[in-house]
C-alpha cells in the first residue's frame, strides 16, 4: 500500500483524527445502550424503576447515538479524509471544519442529556427538540461549506465517485432534516410538528427512510468507494456502473418512504408509488455491492491474510442482503406479514450492524494507522478477533429477529375455524423471549468487539511514530 | 372522496414518469461504451492512487433492472399510483365513500352495495364479505341457542374466551380479574347484575357508571374523613367508631339515594355495594377519600356495532361462566 502524499500536499488530519476517535467512543456507548434495552425486553426490572432508564427513553438514545454519533462521526472523519486525498488539496476553511467537530459533539451531548430526561418531539430518528434541531442545521451547513469548498478548490480534473455519494448525502440530509423538523415551539423544550395527521406521517417517513437512504446508504457507499479499492490495492471495477447506480439510487430512494406506511390512512396511490419505487431501487442498490466486490477480482487471496479487507467485503455482503430484503419487504403482500414485527428490527440491524458498522470499522482500521503515522494497527490479530465477534454478533442478531419476526407475523394472523384469532398479542410476546435472548447475546458479541477495537486503537495511537510498519504482503 | 387538484395530480404523475423513464434511458445509454476507452481498460484518471476500469454493466444486473422497471410500469397501470388515476383493475384498499357523519351502519351498507354494483374491487369490503360468509353460520347457530344452554357448550365457551382475549382483556385482563377502574368479572359481585340477560345488555350497549364529586351533595371538605371512615365500617373493617358516626350523618345527606339505605348499592344505576369490601377504585382510606372528593366516571363501550349481537351472545356465555362454574 502506498500512503505517500502526492505533491507534498499537507492535509488537515486534525479534524479527521478527532472524528475517528469519537466514532469508536460513541460506537461503544450507543451499542451498549442498545444491549441494555435488548436486556430490558427480557428482564424489564433492568429499568431500576427510574424514569430516565426506561426503554421508552433509552431507545431513542440508542438510535440517535448509533446513527448520529457513531455513524455520522464516521462519515465526517472519512469524508474529510477522502475529499482531501482524492481532490489533492487541503480542507477548505479549517476553522469551520474544527467548528463542525465541536458543534457536532455538543449536539450529541445535548441528545445524551435531553433524551433520558424525556424531552422529545416524538418523531422517530428526529426526536431532538427544536433548539437542537437549529444547532444541527447550523453545523450541517458548515459541513457542506467545508466539503464543497474543498471540492471546488480540488487540483484533480474529475470529482471522484466517493465524493458524489458524500455530496448527495450532505445535501439531501440537510433538506430532509429542515423539512421534517419544521415545528411550532410552545416552550424551550417542547414543540409540535407543523404537519398533521397522514401528512405528518408521510413527511416523517419520507425523512425516516431517506435517513437510511442518504445517510446510512449513500454516505457509507462513499466510504466504501475509497477504502475498498485502497485496501484491496485494485482499481474500481466499473466506472459506468458507478454512474448508473449513483444517479438511479439518489433519484429513486427519495420516493421509497411510503412503504413504512402500508395499510395505513395514507392514500392508496401513495402506498403503491412507494412500493414501486422501492422495488425499482433494488438493482441500483446492488450496483454498489457489485462494484465493491468485483473490485476485489485479482485480489481475493488477500482476504486470507487481511482482516481489514474481510470487514469491508463482509459489510458489502450484508449490504447486498439487506438491500435485497428491503425491496421485498416493501411489497405490500410481504409487508402485511412483516410490518410491526421483529423482522423489521432484524432488517434494520442487518444494515446497521452488518453494513454501516462493519464498513466503518474496516475503514477506521485502514484510516487510524495512516492518521498516526503507522503502517498498520497495533495488533492485526485483535482486528481478526474483532471481525469474528462482529460477524457472529450480527448473524445471531438478524437470524433471531427473522425467526421471531416471521413467528409473530404468523401468530398475529392465525385464525381458528370460527374466525377468531388463535393467539392474543401477549402470547406472541411470550413466544418471542428466547429470540430476545439470542438477540441480546448477539449484541454482547458486537459490543465486545468494539471494546477490543478501542484497546487496539489506543495502543496504535500511543505507539511511537512509525514503530508499526506495514506487514509484507503475503 | 377527497381528490387532489388536477395540478397536483399531473405534477406527481409527470415526476413519477420522468424518474422511471430516466432510469430506463440512463441504463440504456450507459450500456453502450461511449467513453472512448476500450472495455476493461482504465479510464485514465487516478484519485489518490485509485483508478477506475471501464468494465461493462453486468448483463444479469441490467436485466434485473429492466425487469423491475417493467414490473413498476405494469403495476402503476393496474393499480392507483399516478395521481388521481384509478388503475385498470378498479382496486382500492377500502371504500372511500363510507362516511361517518350520519350513523355508520346505514351509510356503509349503501356504499358497499353501490361499489358492488359498479364492479369496483374494494379489498376490505370483499375480505369482510368472505369472512362473513365463512364464519357467519357458526355464530348464527350460537346466536339461536338460548344463553342458558350455551353456557353448557364447551366449544362455545372456548370461542367466547378467545373473543374475550382479543377484545375485552385490554381492560379486564386476560384472566378477567380486572384492574383499578375495570371490574373483576370472576368474583360474583356485579355492578349492574350478573344475570345472563343483564350481562348481555352491558356488553351490547355499554355502561357509563358515574358518581359526581361528593355525590353532587352539599358535603363539606371537613366531612370527607368521617365519610371515608363510615364507608370503611360498612365494609366490615377496623374503624374509629366516633368518626364513623359523623360519617353516617353525612351519608344521610343523600348518598343513600344511589347506594341505598343499607349501602348495598343499586344495580339499575350501577351504584356499587359498599358493604362487601370489593373496590373498583381501591379500598384504602386515601382512595376512598379521592373517590368521594373527585367522583368517579367509568365507561364500558358498546360492542353492538363493533362485534355484532351474535358474537356478544357468545361472549356473554363466557363471562357468565367465569363466576358460575
Amino acid at each position: 500500500m502506498n500512503h505517500s502524499q502526492p505533491q507534498g500536499a499537507d492535509y488537515n488530519y486534525t479534524v479527521v483524527r478527532q472524528f475517528a476517535l469519537t466514532t469508536v467512543l460513541w460506537g461503544i456507548i450507543g451499542m451498549s445502550v442498545g444491549v441494555l434495552i435488548a436486556a430490558q425486553l427480557i428482564w424489564p426490572q433492568l429499568n431500576f424503576d427510574t424514569p430516565w432508564l426506561t426503554y421508552s427513553r433509552l431507545r431513542p438514545l440508542h438510535t440517535n447515538a448509533v446513527i448520529f454519533a457513531f455513524g455520522t462521526s464516521a462519515l465526517f472523519a472519512t469524508s474529510y479524509y477522502i475529499v482531501q486525498r482524492t481532490c489533492q488539496t487541503k480542507l477548505f476553511a479549517p476553522k469551520i471544519a474544527a467548528f463542525t467537530f465541536w458543534g457536532w459533539q455538543a449536539i450529541i451531548l445535548s441528545a445524551v442529556i435531553t433524551l433520558p430526561l424525556g424531552i422529545t418531539s416524538g418523531k422517530e430518528y428526529a426526536e431532538l427538540e427544536w433548539p437542537i434541531d437549529i444547532a444541527i442545521t447550523l453545523v450541517w451547513v458548515c459541513y457542506a461549506v467545508v466539503f464543497f469548498g474543498t471540492i471546488i478548490k480540488r487540483t484533480t480534473s474529475h470529482i471522484y465517485v466517493a465524493n458524489w455519494f458524500f455530496g448527495a448525502f450532505i445535501i439531501t440530509v440537510a433538506v430532509l432534516h429542515i423539512v421534517n423538523s419544521m415545528a411550532v415551539p410552545v416552550s424551550l423544550w417542547k414543540s409540535y410538528s407543523l404537519y398533521a395527521g397522514a401528512v405528518d406521517a408521510m413527511v416523517q417517513w419520507w425523512y425516516g427512510h431517506n435517513a437510511v437512504g442518504f445517510l446510512l446508504t449513500a454516505g457509507f457507499l462513499g466510504m466504501m468507494y475509497y477504502f475498498v479499492p485502497k485496501q484491496a490495492g485494485r482499481p474500481v471495477y466499473s466506472y459506468r456502473l458507478s454512474i448508473v447506480h449513483f444517479w438511479a439510487l439518489i433519484a429513486l430512494y427519495i420516493w421509497a418512504g411510503p412503504h413504512h406506511l402500508h395499510y395505513t390512512a395514507l392514500p392508496d396511490w401513495t402506498q403503491s408509488l412507494g412500493m414501486v419505487m422501492s422495488l425499482i431501487l433494488f438493482a441500483p442498490s446492488w450496483g454498489g455491492m457489485i462494484n465493491g466486490i468485483m473490485t476485489l477480482s485479482g485480489a481475493w487471496h488477500k482476504l486470507r491474510t487481511d482482516p481489514v479487507l474481510r470487514f469491508l467485503v463482509v459489510s458489502l455482503s450484508f449490504y447486498g442482503m439487506s438491500t435485497f430484503e428491503g425491496p421485498m419487504m416493501a411489497i405490500k403482500t410481504v409487508n402485511a406479514l412483516s410490518h410491526y414485527t421483529d423482522w423489521t428490527v432484524g432488517h434494520v440491524h442487518s444494515g446497521a450492524l452488518g453494513w454501516v458498522a462493519m464498513v466503518s470499522i474496516g475503514s477506521l482500521y485502514h484510516l487510524i494507522p495512516v492518521l498516526y503515522g503507522h503502517g498498520r494497527m497495533y495488533s492485526s490479530n485483535l482486528v481478526n478477533v474483532h471481525f469474528w465477534l462482529a460477524t457472529i454478533g450480527t448473524v445471531l442478531y438478524i437470524v433471531s429477529m427473522w425467526i421471531s419476526g416471521v413467528m409473530q407475523g404468523l401468530m398475529w394472523r392465525a385464525v381458528n375455524s370460527d374466525g377468531t384469532l388463535t393467539y392474543s398479542f401477549v402470547e406472541s410476546i411470550e413466544a418471542s423471549y428466547p429470540f430476545y435472548f439470542v438477540r441480546f447475546l448477539g449484541g454482547c458479541f458486537f459490543v465486545t468487539g468494539m471494546l477490543i477495537m478501542a484497546y487496539n486503537v489506543f495502543k496504535t495511537v500511543k505507539a511511537p511514530k512509525e514503530s508499526l510498519p506495514a506487514l509484507a504482503e503475503a | 372522496m377527497a381528490l387532489m387538484t388536477d395540478f397536483w395530480s399531473i405534477w406527481i404523475s409527470v415526476l413519477t414518469i420522468v424518474v422511471i423513464a430516466g432510469c430506463f434511458i440512463l441504463l440504456k445509454l450507459v450500456s453502450k461504451n461511449t467513453t472512448g476507452v476500450e472495455e476493461g481498460e482504465s479510464m485514465g484518471h487516478s484519485f489518490d492512487g485509485i483508478e477506475e476500469l471501464n468494465n461493462p454493466l453486468p448483463k444479469w444486473w441490467s436485466y434485473m433492472f429492466y425487469i423491475t422497471i417493467v414490473f413498476g410500469v405494469v403495476y402503476l397501470a393496474l393499480y392507483p399510483g399516478l395521481g388521481n388515476y384509478k388503475g385498470l383493475l378498479g382496486w382500492s384498499s377500502s371504500n372511500q365513500s363510507i362516511g361517518t357523519e350520519n350513523g355508520i351502519k346505514a351509510d356503509s351498507v349503501a356504499a358497499i352495495e353501490l361499489a358492488a354494483k359498479e364492479g369496483r374491487w374494494v379489498q376490505y369490503d370483499q375480505e369482510v364479505k368472505r369472512a362473513d360468509e365463512k364464519f357467519g353460520p357458526i355464530f348464527k347457530a350460537y346466536a339461536e341457542t338460548p344463553l342458558e344452554e350455551l353456557v353448557k357448550n364447551e366449544e362455545a365457551l372456548k370461542v367466547g374466551g378467545r373473543l374475550f382475549l382479543q377484545n375485552c382483556s385490554q381492560c379486564h385482563g386476560s384472566d378477567a380479574r380486572g384492574s383499578k377502574g375495570f371490574p373483576n368479572l370472576t368474583d360474583n359481585d356485579w355492578l349492574y347484575g350478573g344475570e345472563l340477560a343483564t350481562i348481555k345488555t352491558s356488553i351490547l350497549n355499554g355502561r357509563h357508571g358515574m358518581m359526581p364529586p361528593k355525590g353532587g351533595l352539599p358535603i363539606e371538605d371537613s366531612e370527607i374523613k368521617g365519610l371515608a371512615e363510615y364507608v370503611t365500617k360498612l365494609a366490615g373493617r377496623d374503624h374509629d367508631e366516633a368518626l364513623a358516626a359523623q360519617g353516617q350523618a353525612s351519608f344521610m345527606k343523600g348518598c343513600f339515594a344511589c347506594h341505598g339505605m343499607d349501602a348495598t348499592g343499586n344495580k339499575f344505576m350501577g351504584a356499587p355495594n359498599l358493604t362487601n369490601n370489593v373496590w373498583l377504585y381501591g379500598g384504602s382510606r386515601g382512595a376512598i377519600e379521592q373517590s368521594i372528593i373527585n367522583g368517579r366516571s367509568g365507561v364500558m363501550p358498546a360492542w353492538k356495532d363493533v362485534l355484532g349481537e351474535e358474537k356478544v351472545h357468545v361472549i356473554t356465555a363466557y363471562v357468565y361462566s367465569l363466576s358460575n362454574k
